[in-house]
């Protein structure tokens, strides 16, 4: 970094380096490659890079103009914004699209009757990839940028621990609609969630699998890359033990992975009489097909992560007299909850998606609880929401009655559900009980 | 004399500029203030990893695809050190006020990171660097992928529940101080007889052995550098965004990295940090188009590969280019005529 300053100049001395240079520039110019052939659209070099240059610049331009546009029409309008930052591309896509459904519905369902404190709620949603440090970045935007009352989101308990910090930091309120990890209501008072939290999941499973299959001896099948699937696999392990079960063995996989016939030889070997796989259903459907075809015919169980009309187009027959614990049933028979699958199926029989998933179903009770405190707080000022948030107690969701506790997490009964798919891979999920805190 | 001088100066502008951002954007009158700091702490942090990794790919032409897997090594290394060890740190320099407390904690943990991912640099360089090509991609590919699967399985990083309760001690002046420190390096590095040796590695291996470069040491030492600094970044990002999740270091992080490079121009400082910046403002101004961003903005990444195939500033230093043309110009003030204008800022690369 101690480059000498430019040595005295002489008029010599600038001559000779003007001719090296110019000496330089020729060799620079005469291309390796004379013959190169001219380019098929812009045989001219230097009209080319202007064709580049303008392409470059308005794609800038509009962007910006789009941006614009965006921050112009909130500053204008007397709406409540509220900001939902959630997985709409990347791995874990489906929550993120399903959970954007149930807001954008509920939005319009409050909308519709009238808003709140007689304004309207206005979601802007912003994408995350499914990457902790873009939700990070999403969720400061969405504060500082957007100027929202409050956020709704994640989905996935990595995403959501990147995030609150800042919501906490900045005093905004945030709504988790389906992070079941402990950790994330901890970082803060400013932090809730409307689903129950993974020990009260593995407990449940603990229970049917004692109580109802009398199950004595489970093997356990963990994404060892899922946060969700650890948590949730020790907090069973944790509960049946307890109940007075064994364990057999205890092998995991990771997320990403296509073969588990390693893993599955290995608990065969040990004639479990279940299997607990508290996994994704991308990999839980490839598991109960490969299970299947070692012969292993045990009733497989698992957590919400199986929630997604693609575990039955991976899984097919094999799923049949599977369980799993869920935030909800469509089946229930309770009648905001018919009201709430009738809506969704009429709204979004165009994408082809009719039975709204849990995802959807949370993020309906999540935008409804928010919307329930401003009116309770008579406010939309965060710190008045967050309070009357703090104090919802059995508020009525499609999701069942929702309280929040101490630790802002929701206290709300759990259901078990059991697969049945039919050949052509169409599934349906059949309620089979229901487990309260 | 000179350096000290230079270093103090750096220091007090590094130090002036963190008054001054913060003042604007976290407590300021700039309404999206926070999103921009944000950005601004996220691009620097992407330009220490592209001007680190130029120097392995770029420089010394060896094609790394792990440079994640170092920044993971620093970032889960510093955040152990500041949480496990922090207080006690804090207990010995409990005579300092608060900010120099935090600098202590934060300074261990940048050499802990620098360190650990030095000996990880070695480690990996000294057998796989004997490789060439193709064979030494999957080698690092491979490396960045068992550090991730290995932190996925230490529960006292946090495994896959993620790492949290990493306190907040990164801000603007260290990141740019970073910044500033891994330019100087490379830059300086580039000028000296090192460098040298690397760009001969580069253009060709067997003809730099013959003039008597040790091939292997010189790329092991790249390697190790690059690592070095990739691992501080690790650092700085972990306690900017007091979280770490694997999930933010997979391989696609690695070819994002290398995408800076490319982009900018590879084996160009310049090119690097114009990458960076590029790669992370890009997406973010992008937002306006919704569903449609990532789309448009991989288009404009395959745009710029195709109009500017040697990435937007080529190999050539700009500064470089830009002296010529002044001196150019002078000489053209003088008595001598100069007719073709020196140095056109087409042709490089």
């Amino acid at each position: 970094m101690a480059a000498p300053l430019g040595a005295p100049e002489t008029a010599e001395g600038s001559l000779k380096e003007s001719i090296r240079l110019r000496a330089g520039n020729f060799a620079n110019t005469s291309d390796p490659n004379p013959k190169q052939r001219p380019h098929m659209f812009f045989p001219n070099q230097k009209k080319r890079r202007n064709v580049v240059s303008v392409l470059l610049a308005t794609a800038f331009l509009s962007g910006l103009i789009a941006c614009n546009k965006k921050d112009s029409a909130n500053q204008s309008s007397n709406d409540i914004l509220i900001g939902h930052y959630g997985s709409l591309t990347g791995a874990t896509a489906t929550f993120g699209q399903s959970a954007q459904k149930g807001i954008e519905m509920a939005i319009d369902a409050i909308n519709a009757s009238g808003g709140v404190l007689g304004r309207k709620l206005k979601v802007i949603v912003e994408d995350d990839q499914g990457k902790p440090e873009e939700a990070q970045t999403v969720a400061t935007k969405l504060i500082s940028k957007d100027r929202v009352v409050a956020l709704l989101g994640e989905i996935a308990s990595s995403n959501s621990l990147a995030a609150a910090p800042v919501a906490q930091a900045s005093r905004i309120p945030m709504i988790s609609p389906g992070s079941t990890n402990p950790k994330v209501t901890q970082v803060g008072d400013y932090i809730f969630r409307v689903c129950f939290i993974d020990p009260f999941q593995g407990l449940v499973m603990a229970k049917f699998a004692t109580n109802t299959l009398k199950l004595k001896n489970v093997a356990v099948l963990r994404d060892i890359k899922s946060d969700y699937s650890v948590g949730l696999a020790n907090f069973f392990v944790e509960n049946f033990g307890k109940m007075g079960g064994a364990i057999v063995t205890d092998v995991s996989y990771s997320q990403g992975d296509k073969d588990f016939t390693a893993q599955l030889t290995a608990i065969k070997a040990k004639h479990p009489d279940g299997i607990f796989i508290p996994g994704y259903y991308t990999e839980v459907g490839l598991i109960a097909l490969q299970a299947r075809k070692l012969g292993i015919t045990v009733t497989l169980l698992g957590g919400d992560g199986w929630d997604s009309s693609d575990l039955w187009k991976i899984g097919g027959t094999a799923l049949n007299g599977c369980y799993y614990s869920n935030h909800y049933s469509v089946d229930d028979p309770s009648p905001i909850l018919r009201k709430f699958v009738a809506d969704f199926t009429e709204r979004y029989r165009k994408t082809g998606d009719t039975i709204p998933d849990a995802m959807a179903a949370l993020g309906y009770d999540a935008a409804l609880i928010l919307a329930d405190a401003m009116k309770r707080a008579n406010s939309a000022q965060p710190d008045s929401v967050r309070l009357a948030l703090a104090q919802t107690k059995g508020f009525m969701g499609v999701t069942g009655s929702i309280s929040l506790d101490e630790h802002r997490d929701a206290v709300k009964p759990a259901v078990v559900l059991e697969v049945k798919v039919d050949e052509k891979g169409n599934g349906r999920n059949v309620f089979k009980e229901s487990v309260s805190p | 004399m000179k350096r000290i001088f230079f270093v103090l100066s750096t220091l007090s502008l590094l130090g002036l500029l963190q008054w001054g951002v913060t003042t604007l954007l976290l407590d300021g009158p700039i309404r999206q203030g926070p999103y921009y700091y944000q950005i601004l702490i996220l691009a620097g942090i992407n330009i220490v990893l592209a001007v680190s990794l130029n120097l392995t790919n770029g420089i010394a032409g060896q094609f790394s695809i792990g440079h994640a897997g170092f920044f993971a090594v620093g970032a889960y290394m510093a955040a152990s050190v500041s949480y496990y060890a922090g207080p006690a740190i804090r207990g010995l320099v409990g005579f300092l006020p608060l900010a120099g407390q935090d600098a202590a904690v934060l300074l261990l943990a940048l050499a802990a990171a620098a360190l650990a991912t030095a000996l990880a640099g070695l480690l990996v360089g000294i057998p796989s660097l004997r490789l060439r090509g193709d064979y030494l991609a999957i080698v690092t590919l491979g490396f960045g992928e068992i550090i991730r699967v290995l932190i996925l399985n230490i529960d006292a990083v946090g495994g896959a529940r993620g790492f949290s309760g990493i306190p907040k001690l990164s801000n603007f002046f260290w990141v740019y101080l970073l910044v500033a420190a891994v330019i100087a390096t490379v830059g300086n590095l580039l000028r000296s007889s090192y460098g040298r040796a690397f760009i001969a590695i580069r253009e060709n291996e067997i003809a730099a052995q013959a003039m008597g470069i040790d091939v292997t040491r010189h790329k092991v030492l790249a390697f190790v550098i690059s690592s070095m600094f990739a691992g501080m970044a690790g650092c700085l990002f972990g306690h900017y965004t007091m979280y770490l999740h694997t999930n933010s270091f997979t391989f696609v992080k690695s070819f994002e990295i290398i995408i800076m490079i490319a982009i900018g121009g590879l084996g160009s400082i310049e090119g690097a940090v114009l990458g960076a910046v590029l790669l992370t403002v890009l997406p973010e101004a992008f937002r306006g188009f919704e569903s449609y961003r990532m789309i448009i903005y991989s288009l404009a990444l395959i745009l710029i590969m195709i109009y500017r195939p040697q990435g937007i500033l080529g190999q050539a230093s700009v500064l470089k280019r830009l002296g010529a043309r002044m001196a150019a110009r002078r000489s053209a003030q003088g008595n001598v005529p100069v007719t073709a204008p020196a140095a056109d800022g087409g042709n490089g690369g």
